[in-house]
C-alpha cells in the first residue's frame, strides 16, 4: 500500500507528512516528529504508558495508527509545562513523589490532563478510577494520587499555571 | 561452622560519620532531583537515544520450547527491500563467543541460539533494516527447519530427564544444574530432640521484575578506531561490563558502554549482556548505527530475568517451650533454560535465612534444574523473598498447628535488640535492629485489637476479614562473594562490589558528581546531592549529576540488592572528605590561618572563634582553579578541585566453608506488614481493608524516597501473591506473553492507602548508619497478604501453601476445604 499523506496538528504546531498507512501513531510522535515523551510501554493498549490527547481524549498512541489522525490535534506530555517551569499537574507530581522511574509518567500526566479538563475539583475516588486505566510499576500508585490532589490544589489557589 | 548468636568482639568498621550528629539536609524531605526532566518528557531512555544512519534489528523468535536448528534459509528475508543483514546463530557465532555466565561451570548461551533453541522466545535470528517495521516482516520471512525434541516443563520431572530432554548434555546425563547439600549449625541433633516438628509443602511461582520499558541497546562501531559505543539501559556496566567486549572478542578497552535512564528494572537490567552484544555485532555486521530494543513479548519470554520458581519442602523443630530451634528445607528451583547467575538466588537467601528469629541451626537441600523456559535472572529481593516467604509460612503453620498466637509466638523467638551485632547460623551477621519495635509498632498503628473485634463483628455477618502479620529481615549491601560462594569451584572468586563518586567543583564554586552507576528508577542523583550538601553546606541547587560511561568509570556495581544508598552515601562522603581538604588548605592560605584552626560553616569555610573570618567555597574554587602562584609549591595544592572516591563493602569477610560463609550481607534492615483482607469467598476476589508497613533501614537519607520504595515494593509483593505468574503450559510453551494475561497490579488491586511507619536502627558500620530500602516491600507483602486471607478463611479451614493466590485458585481451596471438612459458608 503506498504511503498517504497526514496532516496533523502536535502540541499546537502543524505537521505534513508522507507515512506509511500501518505507522503506529507512538511511532510517528516519537520517531517521525521526534518528541520521545511518550514512552511505549506494553504495546497493546493495557498499560497506558503511550496515552496522549487525540481531539482532548486521552487515546493509546501504540493501538492509534498515525493515519487516523489525520485532520485532528494531538497533545502530549511536551505540551505540558517545561523542565524550569512545570504546571500544576507536573508540580503536584513532583511535590508528592508521583514518579520514580519515570516511564509511565507521560502518560498518567496526559491521563490526568484529561481528567482535570473534564473536572477540576475530582475527589480522591474520581481519582484513583481514572487512575484504574493506566499501569505504574513503580509508585504503588497512592503517590500519583496525592500528586493528583496537590494539583488540585495548586489550581485552585492560582500557585500553578494549569 | 558458625555459631548462632550475640558476638561478642564485633569487627571494626570503618564508619567515619556517626547517625547520631545533628544533620541539615540528610532526614529532609527534598524533592527530586531527576524529576523535573521526566515530568517534561525529557528523560533519555534507550529507545530515546537516535544516531545518524542508524538501522534496526528485530529478533525472530523461537515458537519452539525444545528443539534442533536443522537449517536456516535467511534469502527470501535478505532480498525484502530495506533489509541490511540477516544473523543467524552460525553467522553471531564467527564474530561471538558465548555470553558472560557467573555459574561455575558455565553455562553456555549464545545471543542467538546455536545448533538448539531451549525455551520459547529464544532469538534464532536478527534481522537488520532500515526501519523497524521491515525488520519484522523481514523475521516473517526466515524459514527455519526446526527438528522439535522433548521440552521440559515440569520441574520436578527435569531431575530425570535423559536423552534428548537433556537442555545441556555437556553437563550432565539429567537436567539438574546443582544438587547441593548445606548444613549450617546442629540441624540433625536439633531435630532430633524438638517437642514439635511443624511440616509444609510451600509453591512459589515465577513471575518477574517487568519493567514499564523492556530492555534494549544502541551501538554504534567505529571502523576507524575499532571502538564499540554501546549506549544499554543495563546497570552493572561500570563493574561487569568488560566481560561484553570479552563475548565481542575485543578488548575491553575498545568498548564503551554509556548509560541511559531506565524505564524501571526491579533487578531485570542488572546487567544486560545480551541485547548489548546484538545491538553491537549487528552494528559491525550492518556498517551503521543498530537499534535493538525488546518489544513486550521479547521481554517476557526471553528477558533473561524471570524470578525464583521453587517448591519447597519444609520442617521447623521446636523445643517444648514453642521456642524454634531448627530449619531444615529441600527446595526445588526451576531455572529455565540457562544458568547466569548459578545459584546466587539460593546464597543470597542464605544471608537471612533464619529470618528475624533465635533459629540455631539451618539444613538445605537444593536441586536447581534446567527447563525450557526463560532463565531466570533478578527480581527484586533476588531470592530472599522467597526465603521470607518459606519462613513466615513456616512460622504460621506451627502457630496453626501448634495453636499458637501469632504475634506473641514471634515476639518471644525474635533475635532481641541487645543481641546485636548478630550472627546466623550461615555465618552472616545482622549488624543492628529492634524487632519486637517494629511489631509494636505495627500493632498499634493498625489497632490490631480493634481490627480482632471488627473481624468477629465481620464474621457474624458471614463476612471473611483477615488480619495478616509477617516480620522480615530486608539485607542490604551484598559482598560479591554470594556470586561465587555456592559454585563447587568458585571460579573467578571476585571479592570486591565497590561504588565510586567524583566530585567535581568549578572555579565558581558549583559542584558536578559523577555516579559511575545508573539511574534506574531509584533517587541517585537525590541521595548524592543530599549527601555532598551535607557534607560542604551548599545549596542543593548548585549541585548536579552526571553519569560516567566506562571510558570514564570508576569501580562501581550499581543499584542492586539493596545497596546503592549505602555505598554510594559511602562514596561521596569519601569524595567529600578529600575536597574539603584541599579546601581547608588553599582557604588557609587565603586566611593566613592554620588548617587546624578552621572549620567549614554553611558554605564557607572559616576561622574557629573569628566571626567574619571565612572565606565562600566559590572564593576557595575560584583561587585552586586559577591562581597557582599565589599558593606554596606544594604538590597537593595543584590547580582544580576534584576529587574521586571508591568506597568498598562496608564490612565483609572470606567465607570460610560449606558450612561457614563468613560476612556477606550484614547491614539488615527490617520491616512489619499487616494488611487487612476481605476475601468474597464466592468469587475468591481479595478486597484490602488497611495495610500497615513498617520498615527500618537505619538513618533514612530522604524519607519521601523511602516510602516511595516501601509503597512500590509493598504494590509489587502484592502482584506476586495475588497476581503474576508466568504459566508455561506442558510442552514449554508460555500462555501468558502480554500485559492482558501477565497481570499487574492496578490501582483497583491495591489498599486504599500503604500506612507507613518508620524505626530507625542506624547501622554502626555504614555512614550516618544509612541501610538498604529498596526491595523491602516485595521481600514481605507476600507472606503478609497470604497470612491474611489464611485467617479470613480460617472459619472454613482453607490453608494456603501457594502463591499467587488468584481468585480461581483461591476458590479451588475453598471448594475443597468445604468438600473434606464439610464446612458450609453462611
Amino acid at each position: 500500500m503506498s504511503d498517504l499523506e497526514v496532516n496533523v496538528t502536535i502540541n499546537g504546531k502543524a505537521f505534513r507528512r508522507r507515512i506509511e498507512p500501518r505507522l503506529l501513531l507512538s511511532d510517528f510522535i516519537r520517531h517521525d516528529i521526534g518528541l520521545t515523551g511518550t514512552h511505549v510501554g506494553c504495546e497493546n493498549g493495557v498499560c497506558g504508558a503511550c496515552t496522549i490527547l487525540l481531539d482532548g481524549l486521552a487515546t493509546r498512541a501504540c493501538c492509534t495508527l498515525a493515519v487516523q489522525a489525520d485532520g485532528r490535534t494531538i497533545e502530549t506530555v511536551e505540551s505540558l509545562g517545561r523542565a524550569n517551569n512545570l504546571n500544576a499537574l507536573q508540580r503536584g507530581f513532583w511535590e508528592m513523589h508521583g514518579l520514580q522511574c519515570g516511564y509511565c509518567t507521560p502518560g498518567m500526566l496526559m491521563l490526568m490532563t484529561e481528567l482535570l479538563r473534564e473536572n477540576p475539583n475530582p475527589d480522591r475516588e474520581t481519582i484513583r478510577a481514572r487512575l484504574n486505566d493506566n499501569i505504574c510499576r513503580c509508585t504503588g500508585y497512592e503517590d500519583i494520587v496525592n500528586s493528583v490532589a496537590r494539583a488540585v490544589e495548586l489550581m485552585r489557589s492560582g500557585q500553578a499555571a494549569r | 561452622m558458625a555459631q548462632a548468636g550475640k558476638i561478642q568482639s564485633p569487627p571494626p568498621g570503618r564508619q567515619r560519620e556517626r547517625p547520631e550528629q545533628r544533620l541539615n539536609v540528610i532526614g529532609t524531605r527534598m524533592l527530586r532531583k531527576e524529576d523535573p526532566r521526566f515530568l517534561a518528557g525529557r528523560g533519555r531512555f534507550i529507545d530515546d537515544i537516535m544516531l545518524p544512519n542508524m538501522a534496526h534489528a528485530a529478533a525472530l523468535r523461537s515458537p519452539h520450547a525444545h528443539a534442533r536448528i536443522r537449517s536456516i534459509d535467511k534469502s527470501a528475508a535478505q532480498a525484502l527491500p530495506g533489509v541490511v543483514a540477516v544473523i543467524t546463530g552460525e553467522d553471531a557465532a564467527k564474530e561471538t563467543g558465548p555470553l558472560p555466565c557467573f555459574a561455575n561451570p558455565p553455562v553456555e548461551q549464545r545471543a542467538i541460539a546455536l545448533g538448539k533453541v531451549r525455551h520459547v522466545g529464544e532469538p534464532v535470528a536478527l534481522i537488520v533494516a532500515e526501519t523497524r517495521y521491515i525488520a519484522e516482516d523481514a523475521a516473517a520471512l526466515v524459514k527455519v527447519d526446526y527438528q522439535p525434541l522433548p521440552a521440559v516443563s515440569d520441574m520436578v520431572a527435569a531431575i530425570d530427564s535423559r536423552g534428548d530432554a537433556v537442555l545441556h548434555p555437556e553437563r550432565g546425563p539429567d537436567n539438574v544444574a546443582e544438587h547441593r547439600n548445606y548444613v549450617f549449625g546442629p540441624v540433625e541433633e536439633e531435630f532430633a530432640r524438638a517437642a514439635h516438628i511443624v511440616k509444609r509443602r510451600l509453591r512459589w511461582s515465577r513471575s518477574g521484575g517487568q519493567p514499564l520499558e523492556t530492555a534494549g541497546a544502541v551501538a554504534s562501531f567505529d571502523d576507524g578506531s575499532g571502538k564499540f559505543v554501546i549506549y544499554v539501559n543495563g546497570s552493572m556496566y561500570n563493574y561487569v561490563g568488560f566481560t561484553i567486549a570479552t563475548a565481542l572478542k575485543v578488548p575491553s578497552h575498545l568498548v564503551n558502554i554509556v548509560p541511559v535512564d531506565a524505564g524501571g528494572s526491579f533487578g531485570s537490567k542488572l546487567f544486560l549482556h545480551k541485547v548489548s552484544v546484538l545491538a553491537a555485532l549487528a552494528a559491525r555486521i550492518a556498517g551503521s548505527p543498530v537499534k535493538y530494543i525488546e518489544d513486550r513479548i521479547d521481554n517476557i519470554t526471553a528477558s533473561d530475568n524471570h524470578g525464583s520458581d521453587r517448591t519447597y519442602d519444609v520442617e521447623l523443630a521446636l523445643d517444648a517451650d514453642h521456642r524454634m530451634t531448627a530449619l531444615r528445607y529441600k527446595v526445588v528451583d526451576d531455572y529455565g533454560a540457562y544458568f547466569q547467575y548459578g545459584l546466587g538466588t539460593h546464597g543470597n537467601g542464605f544471608s537471612q535465612t533464619v529470618g528475624p528469629y533465635k533459629i540455631r541451626a539451618v539444613g538445605a537441600e537444593l536441586y536447581a534444574v534446567f527447563t525450557n523456559k526463560c532463565q531466570q535472572g533478578a527480581c527484586r529481593g533476588f531470592g530472599s523473598e522467597v526465603t521470607n516467604f518459606m519462613i513466615e509460612r513456616i512460622v504460621d503453620a506451627a502457630v496453626e498447628d501448634l495453636k499458637l498466637d501469632p504475634v506473641a509466638f514471634r515476639r518471644d523467638n525474635f533475635i532481641r535488640p541487645d543481641e546485636f551485632p548478630y550472627q546466623i547460623p550461615t555465618g552472616n551477621l545482622y549488624d543492628s535492629g529492634n524487632y519486637p519495635g517494629a511489631l509494636d509498632m505495627a500493632l498499634e498503628m493498625l489497632d490490631y485489637e480493634g481490627w480482632r473485634q471488627k473481624q468477629q463483628a465481620a464474621r457474624t455477618q458471614g463476612r471473611y476479614v483477615g488480619i495478616g502479620l509477617a516480620s522480615c529481615q530486608e539485607k542490604g549491601v551484598f559482598s560479591a562473594t554470594e556470586f561465587w560462594m555456592l559454585n563447587r569451584d568458585p571460579g573467578f572468586a571476585l571479592t570486591s562490589s565497590p561504588e565510586s563518586a567524583s566530585i567535581k567543583i568549578d572555579p565558581t564554586g558549583k559542584a558536578v558528581i559523577s555516579l559511575h552507576a545508573p539511574c534506574w528508577g531509584n533517587s541517585p542523583e537525590t541521595v548524592a546531592t543530599m549527601v555532598l550538601a551535607e557534607q560542604l553546606g551548599i545549596d542543593p541547587a548548585d549541585i548536579s549529576v552526571a553519569y560516567a560511561d566506562t571510558d570514564h568509570g570508576l569501580p562501581g556495581t550499581g543499584p542492586g540488592g539493596s545497596r546503592y544508598t549505602v555505598m554510594v552515601t559511602g562514596a561521596v562522603t569519601g569524595a567529600a572528605a578529600i575536597i574539603k581538604g584541599k579546601l581547608k588548605r588553599v582557604a588557609g592560605h587565603m586566611l593566613e590561618a592554620g588548617v587546624e584552626d578552621l572549620e567549614f560553616r554553611g558554605g564557607k569555610i572559616g576561622v574557629k572563634g573569628a566571626p567574619g573570618m571565612e572565606v565562600t567555597i566559590a572564593e576557595v574554587a575560584m583561587q585552586a582553579h586559577f591562581f597557582r602562584l599565589s599558593l606554596p609549591d606544594d604538590p597537593e595544592l595543584t590547580s582544580g578541585l576534584e576529587a574521586s572516591y571508591t568506597y568498598d563493602h562496608p564490612l565483609a569477610t572470606l567465607p570460610k566453608s560449606d558450612s561457614d560463609f563468613g560476612i556477606f550481607y550484614p547491614i539488615m534492615g527490617h520491616m512489619c506488614h499487616m494488611p487487612v483482607v476481605e476475601v468474597d469467598a464466592e468469587t475468591g476476589q481479595v478486597t484490602f481493608l488497611d495495610y500497615v508497613a513498617v520498615h527500618d533501614c537505619g538513618t533514612m537519607i530522604n524519607p519521601m524516597t523511602v516510602d516511595g520504595h516501601v509503597r512500590g515494593g509493598t504494590a509489587q509483593g502484592i502482584g506476586t501473591a495475588l497476581l503474576e505468574e508466568f504459566r508455561y503450559d506442558g510442552t514449554g510453551q508460555l500462555l501468558n506473553t502480554s500485559f492482558q494475561d501477565y497481570l499487574l497490579p492496578r490501582i483497583g488491586n491495591l489498599p486504599p492507602a500503604v500506612r507507613i511507619g518508620h524505626l530507625v536502627t542506624p547501622s554502626p558500620y555504614t555512614e550516618y548508619g544509612v541501610k538498604g530500602a529498596g526491595e523491602g516491600g516485595r521481600m514481605v507483602a507476600p507472606p503478609a497478604v497470604v497470612s491474611a486471607i489464611e485467617d479470613a478463611l480460617r472459619p472454613l479451614g482453607v490453608r494456603i501453601d501457594a502463591v499467587p493466590v488468584t481468585p480461581a485458585r483461591l476458590r479451588t481451596l475453598i471448594r475443597e476445604a468445604e468438600a473434606t471438612r464439610g464446612v458450609r459458608r453462611r
